[in-house]
């Protein structure tokens, strides 16, 4: 019992045990991370660093969105297909509508809430367990994609500057010698959000309490449909915001692409160490197992790793970072 | 005479905890041995190292004289001993007979398993229970009651010579505790040793010889079942005597009503319930299991639909359809079961204090104001006496008695002017126990209104100022404190005209005091 930690006034859950797993995941990237620039020269360019950055930043805002919906208990396996989704609604609003961009921005964002609503009103009206409500908000979005844009990409040579959302540098702008993309940017500030509405609000507190025992919290007379709707929207804005950054990187909104993308992010989640049986988890484990997918990617290209085997080593990393996970549980 | 079973000397830790210390537990053939402790006396610790469960650190284990390893729940059914736990461990979708020979099933030919032996092989052992049950009834279909058979029934499969049944009644009605006694003398005639862990003191005095007590993971002592007064067996427990008195019951007759409910239906669950509570009243609920004490609290609550009914609170009709509509209006309700509706075990006992009460703790933008979060936690900590290291602490670290403050902490700061207590020293030791119903007696003296629902006589005699009695989804009357329990015990099986299964028929209930 003397082992309680006296932590900051956030983390209401498993923080002492949490963070052991966050260091081991935070380890193991720094691990990667000198293995691969042993291994090769080129790993530690201030080029390649960038292109990891950038590689991560889609899947990292998508896997944050994950975040809050796995903390609930529930899983969205929407977030690949509605962030295309999303990027096919602004390329309606700036391409063929012609509006300024930041019409095409708040087409994306609003677009994800709704999606993210509905699904959220599946999950607490209608009681649909959220693999299959999400699932089925994963093919209808995946279809209105491509009917929206009659399969084919629909591109953004119209606005310029749209490219800037993702590959621009801001950073790079004051200080020439950090070009960080815009694009990584984006997801600090998205996981900065998110982890101070988990850690600081009401709507993060509910978030927990949600996962860790729902009944409790219905029982204790607090509106737990209201809440879970407001994460399953808030995750939807956040893939809307994924959306964009996609959009700019191809300049293109591509509606064929999306779906795997809620695989690779619910594996982030999970190797930072999120409990899939809700209740606990934080963002920046998230952003660690974001790091890790795509350092490991990025390192086993560089080696020439085949990009099948990349593959098998991603799964096993997902695998063994779950049972360490689990070895640590059983310990307490 | 060789005793059946022999343990001494036991030792066994647990990280950071010390379980068992020297701990002795003998058991003779045809013997039904009581073992007795707090919560956290060690008494489960202790058989489950018998049965293979756990291993012990020290000490020694003879069967029949001899030293014996049980290192396994596999030898120890090898060597015929046999568990029965608290929570049934069945598999609720395959049948009586399949569940009591799962792993053993007898087979035909090329694997094929022998459903028709299967089920007269279970069907012998119930000849030999004397239990009236179809091998090939689904579990989940069966009663609790019904289903702890079968797992004796599995015990007896095994030919165990050592029977170790924990709290087997906790979920049992009398009648189906009758009938599990008369199964237990019958084991007891053949020469079966059968440990006994309860914490019902009159079915001691009823089935069992011997008394072992336990405290704080050692032996205290074993004396006589029949001969020796229930308060020395309690002071062994507790290490101190526990007055037993009966509650001054103050003059409600000039306060406020604060809930009056009529004509409560749901289902065959709830038919035509009515009562009213005062302002400073404790009003207990006694029933047998299943006579819809708690459903009438859930359904007022708001956690059940109603069919129909009325609900007033201080004389304000309310429309409780969600639990979020009772606790506008005042209305708290304590859980039978903590883990599962009480409390958000993974968090700490500051979030569950607050858990009800959020948004009095949220500022512009959804903001939560943690500082003020912890000064009311810590304020109920003090007041309430939870022990706790901090208000950080998450709640699964905590015992059952201070889990329950916890729960009242919630609705007390959420300042609930009705508050419905559940079966609210389940699985609490009796140390912490008295101290809930100092707890209880003060909340009434400041003026809120309590419902106690127990299947503890004991413990509604105690606290009630007025008890009322529930069988069968009636409320069959309202008794002053002082009752009997004979009075009690007539009016839970006072059975009403309309038989069950009778689908809703109207009663003319004596339902209001």
């Amino acid at each position: 019992m003397s082992t309680v930690t006296t932590a900051g006034p956030a983390a209401p859950a498993g923080r002492f045990s949490g963070a052991q797993h966050r260091l081991l995941a935070f380890a193991s990237l720094i691990i990667l991370i000198v293995v691969f620039s042993l291994a090769s020269p080129n790993f530690l360019q201030t080029s390649n660093i960038i292109s990891i950055l950038q590689a991560t930043s889609v899947n990292g805002v998508l896997a944050v969105a994950s975040t809050l919906v796995i903390i609930t208990g529930g899983i969205d396996l929407s977030v690949g297909t509605l962030m295309t989704f999303c990027a096919v609604c602004t390329g309606v609003v700036l391409t063929f509508l012609g509006m300024p961009l930041p019409f095409g921005v708040a087409a994306a964002i609003l677009a994800g809430a709704a999606s993210g609503t509905l699904s959220g009103l599946f999950v607490a009206k209608l009681k649909i367990p959220p693999f299959i409500a999400t699932l089925g908000m994963m093919l209808i979005l995946k279809g209105l994609s491509l009917v929206i844009s009659g399969t084919k990409p629909i591109y953004f040579n119209a606005t310029p500057g749209f490219t800037q959302i993702s590959q621009g540098s801001l950073i790079g702008a004051v200080i020439p010698a950090l070009p960080i993309p815009n694009g990584v940017l984006i997801l600090f500030l998205v996981a900065l959000a998110a982890s101070f509405v988990l850690e600081r609000t009401v709507l993060g507190r509910f978030t927990f309490a949600l996962g860790s025992n729902e009944e409790a919290v219905r029982l204790s007379g607090v509106n737990t449909d209201r809440w879970k709707i407001a994460v399953y929207a808030l995750a939807g804005g956040i893939c809307g915001i994924a959306g964009l950054l996609i959009a700019s990187r191809l300049n293109s909104a591509q509606p064929a692409l999306g779906q795997g993308y809620e695989l690779d992010a619910i594996a982030a989640v999970v190797i930072g160490g999120t409990s899939l049986s809700g209740g606990r988890g934080t963002i920046i484990g998230t952003l660690i197992g974001a790091l890790i997918m795509s350092v490991l990617a990025n390192g086993l290209r560089i080696l020439s790793v085949a990009q099948e085997w990349q593959t098998v080593v991603t799964g096993s990393i997902i695998i063994l970072a779950v049972y360490t996970d689990i070895l640590r549980r059983r310990r307490l | 005479m060789t005793a059946l079973v022999s343990m001494s000397g036991i030792g066994k830790s647990f990280p950071g905890v010390r379980a068992l210390n020297d701990a002795r537990f003998e058991l003779q053939a045809g013997e039904v041995h009581a073992l007795m402790g707090e919560n956290g006396a060690g008494k489960s610790t202790l058989m489950k190292i018998l049965a293979g469960i756990y291993a012990r650190d020290e000490g020694e284990i003879l069967l029949d004289g001899r030293p014996a390893e049980i290192s396994s729940p596999r030898r120890a059914q090898e060597l015929g001993i046999g568990i029965i736990h608290q929570e049934l461990n069945l598999m609720p979708h395959l049948t009586a007979a399949q569940n009591i020979f799962i792993g053993r099933e007898p087979r035909k030919r090329f694997g094929v398993l022998d459903e028709a032996k299967l089920n007269a092989r279970a069907a012998d052992i119930f000849a030999t229970m004397n239990l009236k049950l179809d091998p090939r009834t689904e579990v989940s279909k069966l009663t609790v009651a019904r289903q702890q058979m079968v797992e004796i029934a599995k015990a007896l499969s095994h030919r165990s010579r050592v029977l170790i049944m924990d709290e087997p009644t906790a979920a049992l009605n009398d009648a189906e505790i009758n009938e599990l006694f008369a199964i237990i003398r019958r084991f007891k005639a053949e020469g079966v040793g059968i440990v006994y862990i309860s914490h019902k003191m009159d079915e001691l005095k009823r089935i069992a010889d011997r008394v072992t007590v336990m405290r704080d993971g050692e032996y205290v002592g074993t004396v006589p079942a029949a001969s020796t007064p229930v308060d020395r067996i309690i002071a062994m427990m507790v290490g101190r005597a526990l007055s037993d008195d009966r509650p001054a019951v103050p003059d409600h007759a000039d306060s406020e009503i604060v809930l009056e409910v009529s004509g409560l239906r749901r289902g065959s669950e709830i038919r035509d319930v009515g009562f009213f509570l005062r302002k400073g009243e404790i009003l207990g609920f006694a029933g047998l299991m299943g006579a819809g004490r708690t459903e009438v609290a859930r359904a007022i609550f708001g956690a059940d639909r109603l069919d129909a009914g009325e609900i007033r609170v201080h004389g304000r009709k309310v429309a409780i359809r969600r639990p979020q509509d009772a606790v506008r209006a005042g209305i708290g309700y304590l859980s039978e079961d903590r883990k599962h509706f009480g409390l958000a075990t993974g968090m700490d006992v500051r979030n569950n204090i607050v858990l009800a009460s959020l948004s009095r703790f949220t500022g512009p933008g959804g903001l939560l104001k943690e500082g003020a979060m912890h000064d009311a936690a810590a304020r109920y900590i003090r007041q309430l006496a939870i022990k706790t290291p901090s208000d950080r602490q998450e709640v699964r670290l905590l015992s059952g008695g201070n889990q329950q403050k916890v729960v009242i902490a919630k609705w007390l700061l959420r300042d609930c002017d009705v508050l419905i207590f559940d079966e609210p020293t389940r699985g609490i030791d009796v140390g912490a126990k008295a101290e809930i119903y100092n707890l209880l007696n003060a909340l009434a003296a400041q003026g809120r209104a309590v419902i106690v629902i127990s299947s503890e006589l004991p413990e509604i005699l105690r606290l009630s100022h007025r008890i009322a009695v529930m069988c069968e989804g009636r409320l069959t009357g309202i008794l002053p404190a002082g009752a009997s329990q004979e009075e009690i015990m007539q009016l839970a099986t006072q059975r009403g005209p309309a038989p069950t299964g009778g689908g809703r028929q109207p009663q003319a209930g004596g339902a209001s005091a």
